[in-house]
């Protein structure tokens, strides 16, 4: 069952220059992507800055207004809802941000952060709130007393704890994980990533899990979205996709991700070139002008995410009909269309 | 001390002091390193874990509240500490250059791209403007910047982070320097950005006979780039040794928690193992081992009496008294290498 459906979502951004300056055309930060997020599972988006990853995280917290598409939430669309219901669907939806010495107000005390989205959004009485509070500290491993200390008194690890028993305060269904251990020190990460997966083992969550650590993601999500320039370039089964990446952008995306041990060897497939402005992507393929297995069409003609071996791939590499039988050009050779 | 050993730090110390001299941090606490002409040396540790601060003593550069307590710095056998402020200029920049973390702090935004890969050849060599910015565009074209003539006159504002950073790179190597010191130098950039910039790190490496010293909390990068390693945990060095030695039989219990503890791309939906409690506030540090509070293994001695150094005959060394516990003095065996 799905939690969130995006369905063709896009949202475009109009760019200006200058004080006086005219528009200049439209950023497509995230550009007709479809995605689901069933119950209690977790979708990691993987992708590089301008992607269009965190845009795709504040379109599901609803901070942004999609330009184009639908987000469904628990079968009903957003567009349509009432204000009650905008209200009931910001309360399902909450978020752990990067970092925690940002997110956390440093003069308030732990249980004013953590009490403020059930003061805000349900009429409790004050000793009903405290029970929450403390309930939420135990469940995310805090003793009690860690209620009446002020964040500062905290450490990194600490703090997203704190983070993320706020968000969990209202019992949502859905948690936007941005980023959610980089801040911390290497030690501390595997902590919250544990605490992350018994609370959704024990609450039946839902995460949506951005980060850029690849081996985290891949860890941590049951399906993987690969994003290029505001587009799902492939998506499918986390481990599969980590294992037998078929796009040649997850292709190479992975294999610049560093290794676990000195004696791993792998072959690199190292990118020329950085990723385009998103003000005027390429045309055809957005990935094409780095690709190494470019062919002629690719520059001409947007390939679509189709479905190859029970995942979507959107490359023209696999519009063939043998595409069971995985095409690999060799590095060298003049690919043929 | 072996022909080729280019830096050697021996029991090297430096220390933060506040303005009453009642609090005293010891940010690095006597370390000892060494690393040969050509070889990449990774020290890996948590922030406070006093890499940074290691790395910024051994160019003498530290904040006036630092002090270099004791210890050598032998750099191709004549000792750093005992150089004049003067002598140390000569030194920086020329014999040992550093990359920072930020490519946008380091450049000066103000000054165009060719002056700052121009400036250290006119400042150390000597040599004119026109000599030093054809000597800038050769080292923009060895880090792989395309156009480098247009490039030469534009501002670190009209680049991307990967452009800055290969850079300041190219400002690191423009002397020809022994030694490259990079702290965290790829952290600001995006995956396959750092795949590049980590294999043209290693490119100018081999053409120049550059000693590199990668400063990072990423085990990844280590497992990459370098050959010999070093872990700091609370201003010490825990453990030190040739990198696949380290990553496969791990002697001090906090290398192998940390190597322990981070998802590795194809393992299974089991749980990580985590490391329980916190780094120690460096201020007030605990008796005896640093890293007891959180050791698994800890036993009654670690937590009163803080570990020597245990040096193993192939290089290895550990902090920690389990190392010292199946150890005679000539032939130490590490308890990962039998169990």
């Amino acid at each position: 069952m799905a939690v969130l459906e995006a369905d063709n979502l896009s949202k475009h951004f109009r760019a200006r220059r200058g004080v006086f300056g005219g528009e200049r055309g439209v950023v497509r930060a995230v550009d007709g992507i479809s995605f689901t997020i069933e119950v209690g599972r977790t979708l990691g988006i993987v992708g590089e800055s301008g992607c269009g990853k965190t845009t795709t995280a504040k379109l599901a917290l609803g901070l942004e207004e999609p330009t184009g598409g639908s987000i469904r939430f628990d079968g009903r669309n957003l567009q349509g809802l009432d204000h009650a219901g905008r209200r009931h669907y910001r309360k399902s939806v909450q978020a752990v941000f990067q970092d925690p010495y940002a997110s956390l107000n440093p003069r308030m005390r732990v249980d004013a952060i953590i009490a403020e989205p059930l003061v805000t959004n349900e009429s409790l009485p004050g000793t009903e709130v405290r029970a929450r509070v403390l309930r939420l500290l135990d469940q995310v491993g805090l003793p009690a007393r860690a209620a009446d200390l002020f964040p500062h008194e905290f450490s990194g690890g600490q703090r997203q704890r704190i983070a993320i028993a706020r968000a969990l305060a209202l019992s949502p269904k859905l948690v936007v994980l941005d980023e959610p251990v980089s801040a911390l020190d290497v030690s501390i990460r595997a902590q919250i990533l544990n605490l992350l997966r018994d609370l959704q083992a024990e609450l039946g969550l839902s995460y949506l899990f951005i980060a850029h650590d690849l081996a985290a993601v891949a860890h941590m999500s049951h399906t993987i979205v690969v994003m290029y320039l505001g587009k799902i370039v492939e998506s499918g089964d986390a481990r599969t996709l980590a294992r037998t990446p078929k796009h040649p952008y997850t292709e190479a995306l992975f294999s610049a991700a560093l290794p676990s041990h000195p004696d791993e060897r792998r072959e690199e497939i190292i990118l020329s070139g950085e990723v385009p402005s998103p003000l005027n992507p390429p045309s055809g393929c957005r990935f094409h002008p780095r690709c190494p297995h470019a062919m002629p069409r690719c520059g001409d003609e947007e390939p679509k995410l189709r479905d190859v071996e029970g995942r979507l791939v959107a490359c023209h590499l696999y519009d063939t009909d043998e595409h069971r039988a995985p095409i690999r050009i060799a590095a060298g050779a003049s690919p043929v269309s | 001390m072996s022909a080729s050993t280019l830096l050697e730090i021996e029991n090297l110390s430096t220390h933060y002091v506040s303005a009453q001299g009642t609090r005293v941090v010891r940010a690095v606490d006597q370390v000892s390193l060494r690393i040969n002409a050509g070889e990449t040396l990774g020290i890996v540790g948590e922030s406070g874990s006093g890499k940074s601060t290691l790395a910024l003593t051994i160019l003498r550069v530290l904040p006036p509240a630092a002090q270099i307590v004791s210890g050598k710095m032998l750099f191709e056998g004549e000792d750093l500490l005992q150089k004049s402020d003067v002598e140390m200029q000569h030194v920086r920049g020329k014999r040992i250059a550093m990359i920072l973390q930020d490519p946008m702090a380091s450049l000066n935004p103000l000054f165009t791209i060719g002056d700052q890969v121009a400036e250290p050849i006119r400042v150390h060599e000597g040599a004119g403007r026109a000599t030093a910015w054809r000597r800038a565009r050769e080292l923009l074209k060895a880090v792989r910047i395309p156009a480098p003539e247009t490039r030469l006159t534009q501002y670190p504002h009209e680049m991307s982070g990967g452009m800055r950073q290969r850079i300041v790179g190219a400002i690191g190597i423009s002397c020809e320097p022994r030694l490259l010191i990079a702290d965290e130098p790829t952290t600001s950039l995006d995956l396959t950005i750092q795949a590049q910039y980590l294999n043209l790190l290693r490119e100018l490496q081999r053409a120049h006979g550059l000693a590199l010293i990668f400063i990072t909390h990423n085990l990844g990068i280590i497992a990459k780039m370098c050959d010999q390693l070093a872990v700091m945990y609370a201003g010490r060095v825990v453990e030190s040794g040739p990198v696949s030695q380290i990553f496969n039989t791990p002697a001090h219990p906090y290398t192998e928690a940390l190597l322990n503890s981070i998802p590795r791309m194809n393992d299974s939906a089991q749980r990580l193992t985590a490391i329980e409690g916190q780094p120690p506030d460096l201020a007030a540090m605990p008796p005896g081992c640093a890293f007891a509070p959180r050791c698994v293994r800890a036993f009654d001695r670690c937590r009163v009496e803080a570990p020597p150094e245990f040096t193993a005959d192939d290089d290895r060394t550990a902090r920690c008294w389990l190392a010292a516990t199946c150890s005679t003095p000539s032939n130490m065996l590490f308890r990962g290498a039998t169990a």
